[in-house]
């Protein structure tokens, strides 16, 4: 079981980091030229559409959108507790000689960006590809950095950093839980 | 709910909540299957033996490629070029391939529950490919998927099947998986063809074809699996195909949107006119293509699937 421990963002906050991530992308692309927006699924898919809107909102132009299922290009299929899969990847735009902003809500091993960049470049040869996370929680597994990051929080490996979106959990908030039966 | 089974050997053993895992997850590969690049590393280090003890060219072909689209090495293996000619029984084959390391055994065979068989000795997962008369559990997956896919729907539809449907394990594993997600079932054929009993399965008879076509929203026209006439179960072909040929002029009576399905090989011309067949109610190749995303999907299920106890009957055997 787990125990929440504390809110760490609340609606208000996880808006305003989405709106500066939106300005910041825009700032270092010049605009929204070749841009392309994919979310991670799902919660980074919730996010990646908030984050499209925004920037559409600025610019007033639509910014493409697509979205990935990473679960087939996972490295783990013996060890995860095997779910089905209901989800999948919706990208109908053709990513070569775009700039692929990647969007996920939590940025963790870095295992879930691999598969992602995998994906990805099945899909075609990206001219760039960036990667913007809601939560840095640091202890990465691979060599991996994001470029666009609404807040870093220094966590331990014991804890669970849960988004929640309106969309799917009916509420907007990042919570920190511990779990609660860890052995030391 | 998760996925537990080491093997798919029919679709009577399944329930309904199974079924619907596996024609989800075949949604996912389909998609897949539409990209520039048609594959994902899932199944990569895998690797998956075809056993086709009988001529197969959709089938075969259908489970290598769903194993290539997923990484997975294959091996195919024919009997004419394998030691089963030496006189190799079937379980002796299986284990010396399991021996060399390999993961999943796909398998078609005469004799029906051959797959059962290896399944219950081996570790490897078992895909049934079809047995015997008994059931082909990825022809009837891939025939639902598709009706699921053009009707919206699985409940409440009206699926007929037409044909020999006593040889056909095409059949069985509709009727069961169908009946399971709420469809109505009936055949339709020659009495000599419609095994006794079979409306204990929860199937309706028609023996006149007009009739049974009103019935229907779905017509799944099986093959006249010539090989198997020769007991005299049909007086000509000219006379099964003049009242169970599935043409044109019949189809005006059936309603407007009806599906036309058909699992291959087709017998142009008996059992289904080529006008029907090519006609715009005809899924026909949307079949062959949902065929690769749901062999996807249940090669990917299997191979993460737990491996279940295979050493007691093993041991049973040795005392």
């Amino acid at each position: 079981m787990t125990k929440q421990k504390a809110v760490i963002m609340d609606a208000k906050q996880m808006e305003r980091a989405l709106v500066r991530i939106a300005h910041e992308i825009l700032e270092r692309n010049k605009g929204t030229q070749d841009l392309l927006i994919v979310g991670i699924k799902r919660r980074g898919d919730t996010l990646g559409k908030k984050i499209a809107r925004i920037i559409s909102d600025i610019e007033k132009v639509e910014v493409p959108y697509g979205a990935l299922d990473i679960t087939f290009y996972r490295d783990d299929l013996q060890t995860i507790a095997h779910q089905p899969v209901v989800n999948q990847t919706e990208l109908n735009h053709d990513v070569t000689n775009k700039v692929v902003v990647l969007v996920d809500d939590v940025l963790y091993t870095g295992r879930t960006v691999r598969a992602a960049l995998d994906e990805i470049l099945d899909f075609g040869r990206p001219k760039r590809v960036e990667l913007a996370v809601l939560i840095d929680r640091g202890h990465r597994e691979l060599p991996i950095k994001a470029d666009y990051v609404g807040r870093n929080v220094p966590t331990s490996q014991k804890e669970i950093i849960g988004v929640r979106t309106l969309e799917e959990d009916g509420e907007e908030k990042v919570i920190i839980k511990e779990k609660a039966d860890e052995v030391e | 709910m998760k996925w537990s089974r080491k093997d798919l050997l029919d679709l009577e053993s399944l329930s309904s909540e199974e079924i619907n895992i596996i024609l989800d997850t075949a949604k996912s590969f389909r998609e897949v299957l539409d990209r520039p690049i048609k594959k994902v590393p899932i199944l990569r280090g895998r690797t998956i033996v075809n056993m086709f003890f009988e001529p197969s060219t959709r089938t075969s072909s259908s489970f290598d490629m769903a194993a290539k689209r997923l990484m997975a090495d294959t091996v195919n293996i024919s009997p004419r070029t394998s030691a089963v000619q030496k006189g190799e029984t079937l379980l002796d084959t299986a284990r010396n391939l399991e021996a060399m390391k390999i993961d999943l055994v796909v398998i078609r065979h005469w004799s029906s529950g051959a797959p059962h068989f290896l399944a219950k000795r081996i570790k490897a997962g078992v895909v049934n490919a079809g047995d015997g008369q008994h059931a082909h559990p990825t022809q009837g997956l891939l025939d639902i998927y598709t009706i699921r896919e053009k009707r919206g729907r699985i409940q409440g539809l009206n699926v007929l099947i037409v044909g020999d449907i006593t040889h056909s394990r095409v059949a069985r594993s509709n009727i069961h998986g169908l009946t399971k997600l709420g469809a109505k079932v009936a055949v339709c054929g020659p009495a000599t063809l419609i095994p006794i009993g079979i409306e204990q399965l929860g199937v309706r008879v028609f023996y006149n074809l007009e009739e049974a076509l009103k019935w229907a929203d779905v017509v799944n026209i099986l093959r006249l699996q010539l090989e198997r006439q020769k007991k005299g179960l049909l007086p000509t072909l000219r006379e099964y195909s003049r009242l169970f040929c599935v043409t044109e002029e019949r189809l005006r009576q059936a309603k407007p949107d009806v599906t036309i399905m058909h699992p291959g090989p087709m017998n142009r011309g008996v059992e289904i006119d080529p006008r029907v067949a090519d006609g715009a109610s005809s899924v026909i190749l949307d079949q062959v293509t949902n065929g690769v995303a749901v062999r996807m999907a249940v090669l990917y299920l299997l191979s993460g699937g737990e491996v279940a106890a295979v050493a007691e009957v093993t041991k049973k055997e040795a005392n």
